[in-house]
């Protein structure tokens, strides 16, 4: 099911198509149906969107075709955030024209959950990296990749405390950043950015009205 | 699966003995040691907690979040032209390349690219960075082990990069000058000759710390075998610039990657150390300062003439779509990815900072180690807390 946007690039983008498409049919062949869909953009970068379920074996899969190098790993929450992007005054009304979409609609390869897990390992020998993705069901837990990729153990901690998805496996999900008791997940999109809530942005005096236009006596009078 | 020399094999096996050995030899009481946050030798505010047995470590743990600024949520609400002059506070020493990655970005997001003289002078202010920072890890190398005199160096030759950086940019610290498209402004008069003189200094002063420092008796005594990382146990922890090359991975994302930058019209070239102990990841990083004073006389003879910025909307809606950039930092890879829905700001933007991977290794490679080590494997790892924390 690889889609390629843009298919009739320049001639020089071929050999770097094919290696990627290899990459594809080779994890297809490794995971089988569990690749649910993937997305290519010639000569620049790919995406895979696995079965959640897949998740380790995934990793594995990779590892064993040279993907031995681990970038990162977090998460995404697709939910448009209900607070705007706190630009504006939080006492005004949303302007109806500049507040974006808010339905949910995912990235590259796809996806129908609200949380989907994103990681990104490299092949240091082919000079090809590959950004992996994962729809997060219901029970909010992932298996953990630190068997696979040994340096997930924090990425994994942080995801967990930023996003509140739990790690299958792993031996130490404590807090990195914030303390112990802390309740919520400050990277979930409703989530609210308290410091924008209570006053606003200093950034909106650039739009406040110049005074002259408030009321034009001000500006004379002086 | 992978290649290792015989040194790093013995290493690897003694580390990994260490502590299965320790408490069958020693039937001592264990300790628990904390260092920092508040420590001259943490850099910053990273807190260290190891259990020892006697000298050495059997279980060690950086605490990091002391200097959490919760960036990754800040992009959300800023616009794109604003996230700058948030990121370019991760790695406070090398600024400037900190921004080109998230620039290039969005840039690619918007399907534009900067002309030809932007992306030369990018690339030399990128390199500026990271003689900048790595400068300096040189000289505060000697005080970690108790060397004073190469931290006055290394200080005194900082300087005259970061007026250069000043001279070009405005700020010395964070020149928030990279723009989506080009760059804020061209050179000022008499530049780039100031630079190529600047960089004679930076060569001199590569030769004076190899000499003072890396000739050194106790120096080498003191990195040389310690903290052996082999090249599989590297990528796995996905341990990147000096520290991945210093465990014989040849792997540069300047030369290995194709970016809209400058650094595939100059002939350089990437060090590796096949060793992977504190010595190597030191030795690393003074000749890849000496590349980079190469690469800016490079850059600097070749420098194309035109505009610095390419025709941009005056106000910056970026596409929708997702771009991943990561570029050579000065402390490893560091990358952005970033979620665009069409509108003003980012969606999502995750951060993948060099040093919060280089340092999650820690307590792996802290295994075993004597305790005046602990301060000297985590020099060489060279972190910066910001780059940690975010």
């Amino acid at each position: 099911m690889s889609e390629s946007t843009d298919t009739g690039a320049e001639p020089t983008a071929l050999a770097s198509d094919t290696l990627r498409e290899s990459i594809v049919d080779a994890l297809r062949e490794a995971i089988g149906d569990d690749l649910l869909e993937s997305h290519l953009i010639p000569n620049d970068d790919l995406w895979i969107r696995v079965a959640v379920s897949a998740w380790r074996r995934t990793g594995e899969a990779l590892r064993e075709q040279g993907f031995d190098y681990f970038c990162f790993l977090s998460a995404i929450d697709w939910l448009p955030s209900p607070f705007g992007r706190g630009e504006d005054d939080p006492s005004a009304e949303p302007d109806e024209a500049e507040t974006e979409s808010k339905e949910m609609t995912q990235g590259y390869a796809g996806g129908a959950t609200r949380f989907q897990m994103f990681a990104r390992v490299t092949d240091l020998r082919r000079h090809v990296g590959v950004t992996l993705k994962a729809d997060v069901d219901e029970s909010m837990v992932v298996e953990s990749w630190i068997p696979v990729y040994a340096g997930a153990n924090w990425h994994e901690r942080e995801t967990h405390e930023m996003f509140g998805i739990g790690f299958a496996g792993h031996p130490d999900l404590r807090n990195m950043y914030l303390p112990g008791d802390f309740e919520g997940y400050p990277m979930r999109k409703d989530f609210p950015l308290l410091a924008r809530m209570v006053k606003p942005w200093p950034g909106i005096v650039d739009v406040e009205p110049m005074p002259v236009d408030d009321d034009g006596e001000e500006a004379e009078s002086s | 699966m992978t290649m290792l020399s015989e040194r790093q094999q013995l290493s690897y096996i003694a580390s990994q003995a260490a502590d299965a050995r320790l408490n069958v030899e020693l039937e001592t009481e264990g300790m628990t040691l904390n260092i920092g946050p508040q420590h001259p030798a943490t850099h910053g505010t990273l807190r260290i907690i190891a259990r020892l047995d006697g000298e050495q470590v059997i279980w060690a743990e950086p605490s990091a979040g002391y200097m959490h600024r919760g960036y990754e949520k800040l992009t959300e609400v800023r616009t794109f032209p604003q996230v700058t002059s948030l990121i370019n506070r991760i790695d406070w020493l090398g600024s400037f390349a900190n921004e080109v990655p998230f620039i290039l970005a969005a840039e690619k997001l918007m399907e534009i690219e900067a002309p030809p003289r932007a992306q030369h002078i990018r690339t030399i202010l990128f390199e500026l960075s990271r003689i900048a920072n790595v400068g300096l890890f040189l000289g505060d190398l000697g005080v970690q082990m108790g060397a004073i005199t190469p931290v006055f160096l290394a200080f005194r030759d900082r300087e005259y990069v970061l007026n250069l950086i000043e001279g070009a940019t405005g700020g010395r610290f964070h020149p928030n000058f990279d723009r989506i498209g080009g760059l804020k402004d061209d050179l000022p008069q008499g530049w780039i000759d100031e630079t190529r003189q600047v960089m004679k200094k930076l060569r001199g002063f590569c030769d004076e710390i190899e000499d003072l420092l890396f000739g050194n008796e106790i120096f080498q005594s003191r990195t040389r075998g310690i903290g052996v990382i082999p090249a599989d146990v590297a990528r796995q922890y996905g341990l990147s610039g000096a520290n991945l090359r210093a465990s014989g991975v040849d792997w540069d994302l300047r030369r290995d990657q194709s970016l809209p930058m400058a650094w595939d019209k100059v002939d350089f070239k990437v060090w590796t150390h096949p060793d992977g102990d504190s010595w190597a990841r030191c030795w690393v990083r003074l000749q890849e300062v000496r590349e980079s004073t190469k690469i800016v006389d490079q850059l600097l003879d070749t420098m194309p003439a035109g505009p610095v910025m390419a025709k941009v909307p005056r106000i910056i809606k970026v596409p929708e779509g997702e771009a991943w950039v990561s570029t050579e930092n000065p402390l490893g890879e560091m990358g952005y990815y970033v979620v665009s829905k069409g509108d003003l700001g980012p969606f999502r933007v995750k951060i993948r900072s060099a040093s919060f991977n280089n340092i999650s290794i820690t307590p792996w490679v802290l295994k075993g180690v004597y305790v005046p080590d602990i301060i000297t494997i985590l020099a060489s790892l060279y972190f910066i807390l910001g780059d940690i924390d975010r």
